[in-house]
């Protein structure tokens, strides 16, 4: 607007206004940016995220990297780190490994690298599969609504942690079958197919019940009278309405499966050794944490740092989107 | 109302059975052969199969699907013309060749333990959860409120394992405050008992009344500005009674639904807090299971942790209609 408004303003006064018209994305950027939590936890977020991609360029200024056994750094009795806070020297800023010697700053980097592409790629898929069959159980309704539903009650009814668990070794086998290389690469895989597959159906949900209502409105009931295609009415005429919604779960959800994969690499289905993530950091740490507390403490505080983060950021993405934000 | 509950007990069944199929056909995938587990170590390839056929594994998934069907409700017998046969009474959930027991002895064997941490923890993070929600509303935008939620995302970021192990280390490693857990039957040694849930039942209960918090936070704001609520107070209610009888039940529907969920999928077991204290329930008996491949257990332990859910997705709805009478069941 280049001019302020008034009660008195009169019709023709008004018509001299002019109104700049704002996207979705332009309200919730202007919010956003107005939260200075929000804006320092996306910072950091942005920050995680480069230090992931650029882990090998760090590890080498430093000097340091995740597979090298380092034997100067351990007693020759018991292979317990040599010093204090389990090791922390110049060489080597967060400790050694107990028994390799191995950094644990360089394997909390990769760690990182690996938990988050993990998430955010099972994050992108989960938000592609709920959207996609979330709009279509919703516009079709009828049978199509009824599979797609049942399906969603099969999968919501499954110990999905118990599932995941018993079915990693035949399934990541399936993988290396298929083509995908052994070892770490399809455990990987794994991983993120299998959380896309217990994480679809929430969103799906919220999806579907968001179309129910939008599926009525008139300018949908215009692009049917106009002879639009019934591609075109799901995704170019509903979807840009459920931006606000799938936008806030995706948030959320990316913090939920750090933790879960944390959680998962904790039980042991995660990456083998030599490569290491947040969870099997803290798996093996269970051994040894009442000696060195670090082990413990390192991977989990970033671990902590990271959810926390990304939570603060999803929950000032809902507060930019809703409407009624900002009258409480 | 009861067409209503008969319709959704058969839908329920259905997906009962659907949700035992998938499971077959997911572990028949396995490579795993749990004949294996029935011939020690001179094991010859020809009494291996002699094994397999006895106990029905050569037959196709349906068929076996079918004999385990049969099995829950008239109980079955396994190698019947062996010398020593197996007899798996009704309702018989499969048997463990394993660890030569029943699978449905196995999991009432553990069963205790998961009751016991799922109903603790389940009393104390709703008492926390509901009381601070409601705290938190009344005081909202205040620095009480914002405590309360910032508690709540502390408690909601925290990964169950770091909390747990967190818990082990400064309680009871570095303050000695309680003994190293091992589970006893409160029957038996109640102050044992005590002392070994005490801890499980904390973590469970801060990672659970985060989202409690929140929940319960958010539905009293909204029922709070309610024209009901406004009437209330303009009776002249006393603000207790305004809060508790108007405000909080109204409000209660999605604390009850997912209170419901939570507690029927912390009965399947908490896999991880389990296996951190060592608790002998069902989620250490699954990871057991699952490390020694021992088939009959997982899929009786999967299907018994879905029933509790759909069963508790059931008792759900039906009590909506209870608190909510705005609610019809049709």
């Amino acid at each position: 607007m280049t001019k302020k408004l008034a009660v008195t303003d009169t019709p023709a006064a008004l018509a001299d206004v002019e109104f700049a018209s704002r996207s979705l994305r332009q309200i919730v950027w202007t919010r956003l940016r107005r939260d200075k939590l929000a804006m320092v936890c996306l910072i950091i977020l942005m920050g995680l995220y480069l230090t992931a991609i650029f882990a090998p360029v760090i590890c080498g200024l430093l000097g340091v990297d995740p597979y090298s056994f380092d034997k100067e750094s351990i007693s020759d009795s018991g292979g317990g780190p040599v010093g204090t806070w389990g090791g922390i020297s110049t060489e080597h800023p967060l400790g050694v490994e107990w028994g390799t010697g191995r950094d644990i700053f360089a394997q909390l980097l990769y760690g990182l690298r690996i938990s988050l592409l993990i998430a955010t790629t099972a994050t992108i898929l989960t938000v592609f599969f709920g959207t996609v069959l979330g709009i279509i159980s919703g516009y079709a309704g009828g049978k199509t609504d009824a599979v797609i539903g049942r399906t969603m009650d099969l999968i919501l009814a499954f110990p999905f942690l118990l599932i995941i668990l018993a079915m990693s070794g035949v399934l990541t086998q399936r993988l290396t079958d298929l083509g995908v290389p052994d070892g770490n690469p399809s455990r990987i895989l794994y991983l993120i197919i299998v959380l896309s597959i217990f994480g679809w159906p929430y969103l799906a949900r919220i999806v579907r019940g968001q179309v129910l209502s939008v599926r009525e409105r008139e300018f949908v009931e215009a692009s049917i009278a106009m002879g639009a295609s019934r591609y075109r009415i799901l995704f170019k005429e509903i979807l840009p309405n459920l931006w606000a919604p799938i936008l806030v779960y995706a948030t959320l959800t990316l913090p939920t499966y750090v933790g879960t994969e944390a959680a998962l690499s904790f039980l042991g289905v995660g990456v083998l050794p030599p490569d290491t993530s947040f969870g099997g950091m803290l798996g093996n740490s269970v051994s040894y944490f009442s000696v060195v507390p670090s082990y413990l403490f390192i991977p989990g505080t970033v671990l902590v740092i990271l959810v926390v983060t990304f939570n603060l950021v999803g929950d000032a993405v809902r507060d930019a989107l809703d409407p009624r934000a900002g009258r409480v | 109302m009861s067409a209503y509950v008969v319709r959704r007990v058969i839908s329920m069944i259905i997906l009962l059975l659907l949700l035992t199929l998938v499971v077959f056909i997911l572990f028949s995938l396995l490579p795993t052969d749990p004949a294996r587990l029935t011939c020690g170590k001179g094991c010859t390839p020809e009494v291996l199969i002699a094994n397999r056929h006895r106990l029905g594994l050569d037959l196709p998934v349906v068929q076996q699907y079918w004999e385990f069907m049969k099995g829950l409700f008239v109980g079955r017998i396994y190698a019947v013309d062996s010398p020593s046969p197996v007899v798996c009474n009704a309702p018989c959930l499969g048997y463990s060749f394993k660890r030569g027991e029943e699978v449905l002895v196995l999991i009432k064997d553990r069963l205790p333990a998961t009751i016991w941490l799922a109903l603790g923890a389940f009393i104390l993070w709703l008492a926390a959860g509901i009381s601070f929600g409601i705290y938190a509303a009344l005081r909202r935008g205040r620095w009480q409120d914002k405590t309360v939620m910032g508690i709540s995302l502390a408690g909601y970021s925290l990964p169950s394992f770091f909390l747990g192990l967190m818990a082990i280390f400064f309680i009871i490693i570095r303050l000695q405050l309680l003994p190293y857990p091992s589970y006893v039957s409160p029957f038996e040694n109640p102050i044992q008992f005590f002392q070994t849930m005490l801890l499980p039942w904390i973590v469970l209960a801060i990672l659970y009344a985060a989202f409690y918090m929140r929940l319960t936070r958010n539905q009293m704001l909204e029922v709070l500005g309610e024209d009901y609520i406004r009437t209330a107070r303009a009776k002249g209610l006393p603000e207790r009674i305004v809060i508790r009888k108007h405000a909080l039940r109204a409000g209660l529907t999605p604390i009850v639904t997912a209170a419901g969920l939570d507690l029927a999928g912390l009965l399947g077991g908490a896999i991880i807090t389990e296996s951190i204290f060592s608790l002998p329930g069902l989620g250490s008996l699954a990871v057991n299971s699952v490390n020694d491949a021992d088939l009959p257990v997982i899929v009786g332990i999967t299907l018994v942790t879905a029933t509790f859910i759909i069963v508790a997705n059931l008792i759900v709805d039906l009590l909506y209609a209870v608190i909510d009478p705005r609610v019809r069941l049709v």
